[in-house]
């Protein structure tokens, strides 16, 4: 098929940037979205055009670093990460334009590239259980119930690929944030930190510019990996008991 | 160099040894160690500069316990993210001897079959210590929160992985690895947070520093480039760790990440580590088959699928265009049921690939022809829907189903899915002691870099394994004794080592971005895939690997006069990482065919079309080649020298693996 | 050695999630108030007498506890305090998620969303204006329609029987119902109550039938009256 493509180009973080458009010809059905940007980035270099920078790396969707707003959805039209999109979602002429996030705790690095190192200053300020190595007791020492785990490992499957923020109109990364407290704060393990663990990482949202939800649901819509909205519920609940405890 | 040149291609050197492991039964060996290894004064620590490249399972488990203990850690990846080194994909599950089924699992069986699975071309210390912290691994894991599997009363499920016949791997649904990732990734973002750890995200390693302070060389920092603005950084510590991965991406296409690169480890290999078995490469046979040219890579699907899928392809070339559903059953050659009749559909992962080529080199190959050639065999659950009907198929497999059709557009519950082998896992890597510690001082490698603990095959979910006892356990305990003789010499930015390394690396991004020629750096990478997968793939012929070396050296040769890096320097230039990945590829795959080439035997992922048994099994030859290939770069268009390290079975009988 | 473990920086007092908490309690706190006018309004339909007795009892509540028009004054205060935080806080969150994100995207999906986001601001402003209206027309008096009556049910039989006064409160009910629908699961996604998929479920019904009852009780008074179903 052939199609007009509509993309963001900016060469670096400071260079104001715009839209370009580019024709491609002969792109298959089978193609990922990101192989049909390989092949357009073929044809530029053979033209002498600096090729399209964008983010990749497992190319199976579970890594996260793709991402990029197709047509004004984040991922594109399926509910899969942009690696996994696939050509045959699209149709012979189709114009498709091409953005990368937007978000100012994102700033773009260059094209469609952002830099997303906020969400690990998100992590940094508390998303994690402290235990230090060899510290541990037998794994069987702790059951944990299944339903309990089974929450756990639904908030756990996260991708951290952005695509929340990208998509939610306040541009807040509560989805991203919610599946991590609920992630944590389903285990045993995870209960000494679970007061300080909300406070510190909703703070560093906040300082990292991030808007407040208010609760949209255009982030889990979004999301590849269909985190639901209540791991936000969750925690907003979890900051209100924090509170109410006192710290 | 005046030892003679064998083969027209390599040199041999003096033999190497494993100098570290104490010589105590294997039991005792790792506790001894242990003992054994210097002490570092916790005052002492903040003074001790360690830099770690990756942040895989390998490099964030060392980070975050070298950050914990107090060491001062520069941790670098590739990616924008330390959550995002490759290790995040691996789906099937992890290891550990921790005998919760009661089914006779021990540490002992573990080191057996994680050996056997080797084809006895391990070392039988490291594997044997691997075994030993492999249940350490586990309880860390839970403490961190990492959401692994569990039954209804709570306590963590197991299952039974890669033809061993005990239940001992832990899982996380399909995405064991990214959980275990997360784990350790939190751990260390937890050490960044405590200022112990700094991190170098979009940071590529592009040379190693090696200076001689009176003592011999050691290893004593790295020059990286910042990936978003293209500083060149001098970064310099007491030790250096490569935690770097696998290389599998020279073949181009392969289940790796896009990023998957040797740079780290070539650049340190060009330094004086040596490289063992390259050639050792894992071929997994179940992944979605290429579809056209355009394919950038390849997709594993779970092996698990072989438990009820059945894999055939038609008797009759004819057939092969057919819809394979109107082919009727008598019309069909399930052949792994056919040649291995006691294991079936479910023999070990070489065999499988290697048949499922010959099916396809038979012409009876299915699915779209690529290039003139169809790459695909079936793997069909139409018997087994049948038999326990569709339900039960969607709740084992949906999710592999989906992802199928997600990729395909073909639904698996209505046709045969269409597999093929795909590289997938390196079992060779820099060469280290028992300390993990490499033929330079002060350079350590972990994880995939590594060649240690799989011999010349990997036994499912042991890769996992290997990167948390590495990092984890293992290092921390080894790089002590290391680090227990420094601060080492405070390093002038100024020493010419230091400018010299400098100038290498800036001199070879000038001169990439200089050549302005006619090929765009991904069609090199295509050929030199290319020319790998023929040649030094799943069956390797003395005939073949000679063309591949010429191919490749021709090849190199063009890369430098015709390779088309657009772009500048000091910018995000995707270009320019690609095309200095695929500089070091061309060096790497020329060592792999001679590495395998100088095999001349069938082991593990080797097999050698030469050294085969009557009916067409692999033929290994313990005799002539029962040892580590350890090359030594031979300088700038000299020829590798080999040194060999003789293996020694003392805990373990040698056996000739037979899965008929 | 490095063993830290968590240490809450900043109290997030000003978090915002700290501030949509506010919001919702106070939204909270005005939805009980609609819904006890609305009851009152609906009194009409019971006649005058009864009417008039209930805006006097408003004023009698709690008495001999509190002075005459005690309770309408605690009310008052509640109400006047809630608003200023309701509205701070919805500036202030306002403000932060405009320049979350102040470079824009060239194409966009998910309207509704936006929709909603803007519904709920420009709603609420649409809201507060009405009620210092309305404040001047049924409390200060100070406006008059239809004529000035003392009789509270006089007042709103004479105001009602204008379209056009009738217009403006429907507009004002509808922007009310809107303000609801989104408030009333936000509030509960705020407060913690979205635990599952069936949780959240319940929210949607719970709002839209809220949001339902408020525009319905609200609005059969004023067209009623018009219709001249009330004498
Ligand atoms: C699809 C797939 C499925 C798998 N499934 C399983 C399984 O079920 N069980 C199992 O046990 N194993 C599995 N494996 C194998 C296993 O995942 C890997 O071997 C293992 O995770 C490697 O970990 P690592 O830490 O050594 O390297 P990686 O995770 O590859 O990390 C490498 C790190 O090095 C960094 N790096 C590399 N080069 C440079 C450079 N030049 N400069 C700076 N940084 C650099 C990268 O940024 C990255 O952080 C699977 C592998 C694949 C591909
Ligand atoms: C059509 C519907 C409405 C009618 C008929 C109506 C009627 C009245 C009347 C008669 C009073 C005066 C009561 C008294 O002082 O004795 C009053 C007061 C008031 N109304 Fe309404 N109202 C309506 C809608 C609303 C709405 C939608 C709101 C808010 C959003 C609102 C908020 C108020 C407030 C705040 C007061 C002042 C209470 C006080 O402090 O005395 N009203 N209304
Ligand atoms: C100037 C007046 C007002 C403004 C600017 C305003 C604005 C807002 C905003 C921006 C929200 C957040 C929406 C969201 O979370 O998506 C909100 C929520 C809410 N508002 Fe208002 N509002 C106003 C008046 C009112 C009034 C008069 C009521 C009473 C009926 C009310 C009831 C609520 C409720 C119940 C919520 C839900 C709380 C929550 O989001 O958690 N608001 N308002
Ligand atoms: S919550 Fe979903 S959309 Fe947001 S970062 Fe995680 S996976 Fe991506
Ligand atoms: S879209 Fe935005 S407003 Fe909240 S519910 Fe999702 S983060
Ligand atoms: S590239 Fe890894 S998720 Fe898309």
């Amino acid at each position: 098929m052939n199609l007009t493509l509509k993309i963001w180009r900016q060469s670096g973080p400071s260079d104001k940037g715009g839209m370009a458009t580019y024709p491609i010809e002969g792109v298959s059905d089978d193609m990922s979205f990101l192989e049909m940007l390989d092949v357009l980035n073929e044809g530029l270099i053979a033209e002498g055009e600096e090729p399209v920078a964008f983010d990749s790396d497992c190319r199976e969707g579970i890594c996260g670093t793709c991402g990029v707003m197709i047509n004004g959805e984040a991922h594109g039209p399926e509910r899969t990460t942009t690696c996994q999109l696939h050509m045959r979602s699209f149709r012979d002429g189709d114009e498709i334009v091409i953005e990368p996030w937007r978000a100012d705790a994102f700033p773009v690095i260059k094209d469609l590239v952002v830099d997303r190192g906020a969400f690990d200053r998100i992590i940094q300020s508390g998303g994690y259980i402290s235990a230090n190595t060899g510290s541990a007791p037998d794994a069987h020492a702790t059951p944990v119930p299944k339903d309990q785990a089974d929450r756990a490992f639904m908030a756990a499957e996260c991708i951290s690929c952005g695509a929340c923020v990208a998509a939610c109109p306040n541009g807040s990364a509560s989805l991203f944030m919610g599946a991590k407290i609920t992630h944590l704060g389903e285990f045993p393990q995870g209960q000494p930190e679970r007061d300080a663990r909300v406070q510190s990482m909703s703070a560093q949202h906040d300082a990292e510019g991030f808007g407040g939800c208010t609760n949209l649901g255009e982030c889990t819509r979004a999301c590849p990996k269909g985190i639901p909205l209540n791991v936000i519920s969750q925690m907003n609940g979890d900051l209100l008991r924090s509170l109410r405890h006192g710290r | 160099m005046n030892a003679p040149l064998i083969e027209g291609l390599y040199r041999e050197g003096e033999p190497i040894a494993d100098s570290a492991a104490p010589d105590v039964p294997i039991d005792r060996m790792w506790t001894q160690r242990q003992f054994d290894a210097k002490l570092v004064n916790p005052a002492n620590r903040r003074k001790l500069d360690v830099i770690i490249v990756g942040t895989g399972l390998a490099g964030a488990s060392a980070g975050a316990t070298l950050g914990e203990a107090g060491y001062n850690v520069k941790s670098f990846c590739y990616q924008d993210s330390p959550r995002r080194a490759h290790s995040i994909a691996a789906q099937g599950g992890i290891n550990a001897a921790k005998n919760y089924k009661g089914d006779g699992d021990s540490i002992y069986r573990l080191f057996y079959d994680t050996t056997k699975g080797g084809d006895y071309r391990s070392r039988e210390s490291n594997t044997y210590r691997l075994a030993e912290v492999s249940a350490d691994i586990i309880d860390q894991c839970v403490a961190q929160g990492v959401p692994f599997a569990r039954e209804y009363g709570g306590l963590l499920d197991n299952r039974s992985f890669g033809g061993v016949q005990v239940s001992r791997t832990f899982y996380a649904r399909g995405q064991t690895g990214q959980q275990l990732l997360i784990g350790a990734y939190q751990a260390l973002e937890r050490q960044i947070g405590a200022g112990t750890v700094k991190m170098y995200s979009r940071h590529e390693m592009l040379e190693l520093i090696v200076i001689d302070d009176g003592a011999g060389p050691r290893a004593r920092g790295i020059i990286a480039r910042d990936m978003v603005t293209g500083e060149i950084e001098t970064h310099l510590a007491d030790a250096v760790v490569l935690a770097s991965g696998g290389y599998g991406n020279v073949y181009f296409l392969s289940t790796n990440a896009m990023g998957c690169n040797v740079t780290a480890s070539w650049r340190a290999h060009r330094k004086g580590a040596y490289f063992a078995n390259p050639c050792y490469t894992q071929i997994h046979p179940t992944c979605i088959p290429v579809s056209g040219d355009h394919q950038s890579k390849l997709t594993l699907m779970s092996e698990s699928l072989r438990n009820d899928g059945r894999i055939w392809v038609p008797k009759r070339i004819e057939d092969c265009e057919k819809d394979p559903r109107e082919i009727p059953t008598e019309d069909r050659d399930y052949y792994l049921e056919r040649l291995y009749p006691a294991f079936g559909n479910l023999v070990p992962r070489d065999i499988a690939s290697r048949q499922a080529k010959n099916m396809c080199d038979e012409g009876r190959g299915v699915g779209p022809k690529v290039g003139d050639f169809r790459r695909g065999v079936y793997l069909d659950f139409r018997d087994a829907i049948e038999r326990l009907g569709e339900d039960a198929v969607r709740n084992k497999y949906g999710n592999l189903f989906d992802m199928y059709k997600q990729i395909t557009g073909e639904d698996p519950y209505q046709v045969p899915m269409r597999i093929y082998p795909a590289v997938h896992y390196t079992m060779g890597g820099l060469w280290v002691d028992y300390d993990l510690q490499s033929s330079i001082p002060g350079l350590f490698v972990t994880g995939e870099a590594n060649f240690s603990d799989h011999g010349a095959n990997r036994l499912g979910a042991s890769a996992l394994m290997q990167g948390l006892a590495d990092g984890y356990f293992v290092l921390p305990n080894t790089i002590r004794n290391y680090l227990a003789d420094g601060p080492y010499e405070p390093i002038d930015p100024t020493h010419p080592a230091v400018i010299e390394a400098q100038d290498s690396v800036e001199s070879r991004i000038q001169m990439l971005l200089g050549i302005s020629g006619e090929r765009s750096v991904d069609s090199f990478h295509k050929e030199l895939g290319h020319i790998m997968w023929e040649y030094c793939g799943m069956e390797r012929t003395e005939e073949g690997l000679r063309k591949a070396i010429d191919l490749i050296r021709s090849l190199r040769e063009e890369f430098w006069r015709n390779v088309r890096v657009l772009g500048s320097a000091d910018t995000l230039n995707q270009s320019l990482e690609k095309a200095g990945r695929v500089a070091d590829f061309l060096e790497l795959g020329e060592l792999m065919c001679i590495d395998a080439l100088h095999r001349r035997e069938s082991c593990g992922g080797h097999f050698r079309a030469e050294s085969q048994t009557e009916d067409g099994e692999a033929l290994r030859n313990d005799d002539e080649f029962l040892y580590v290939g350890g090359w030594e770069w031979g300088g700038e268009g000299e020829s590798p020298v080999l040194h060999k390290e003789t293996l020694s079975y003392k805990f373990i009988e040698l056996k000739q693996r037979s899965y008929k | 050695m490095a063993t830290s473990t968590i240490s809450a920086g900043t109290r997030p007092r000003t978090s915002s999630i700290v501030l949509k908490t506010v919001m919702a309690v106070t939204g909270l706190i005005f939805l009980g108030f609609i819904l006890a006018h609305m009851y009152g309004n609906l009194m009409i339909f019971g006649g005058e007498e009864q009417f008039n007795e209930y805006a006097h009892h408003l004023r009698t509540f709690g008495s001999p506890m509190l002075p005459e028009g005690g309770f309408l004054w605690v009310m008052r205060v509640t109400l006047l305090v809630s608003l200023v935080l309701h509205v701070a806080s919805a500036v202030t969150l306002w403000r932060r998620a405009g320049s979350a994100r102040t470079k824009g995207y060239y194409q966009r999906k998910g309207q509704w969303a936006r929709f909603v986001k803007n519904s709920m601001r420009w709603g609420g402003v649409a809201i507060f204006i009405f009620v210092i209206f309305h404040l001047l027309h049924f409390t200060t008096h100070t406006i008059n329609i239809g004529g000035s009556y003392d009789n509270p049910a006089d007042r709103l039989v004479a105001s009602f029987e204008q379209w056009w006064a009738v217009l403006i409160y429907l507009f004002a009910v509808v922007a009310l119902g809107m303000h609801l629908l989104h408030g009333v699961w936000s509030a509960g996604m705020t407060l913690g109550l979205n635990t599952s998929l069936e949780a959240a479920e319940r929210l949607r019904l719970a709002a839209i039938l809220v949001a339902s009852v408020v525009v319905v009780g609200f609005a059969a008074p004023p067209v009623a009256i018009l219709l001249g179903l009330i004498p």
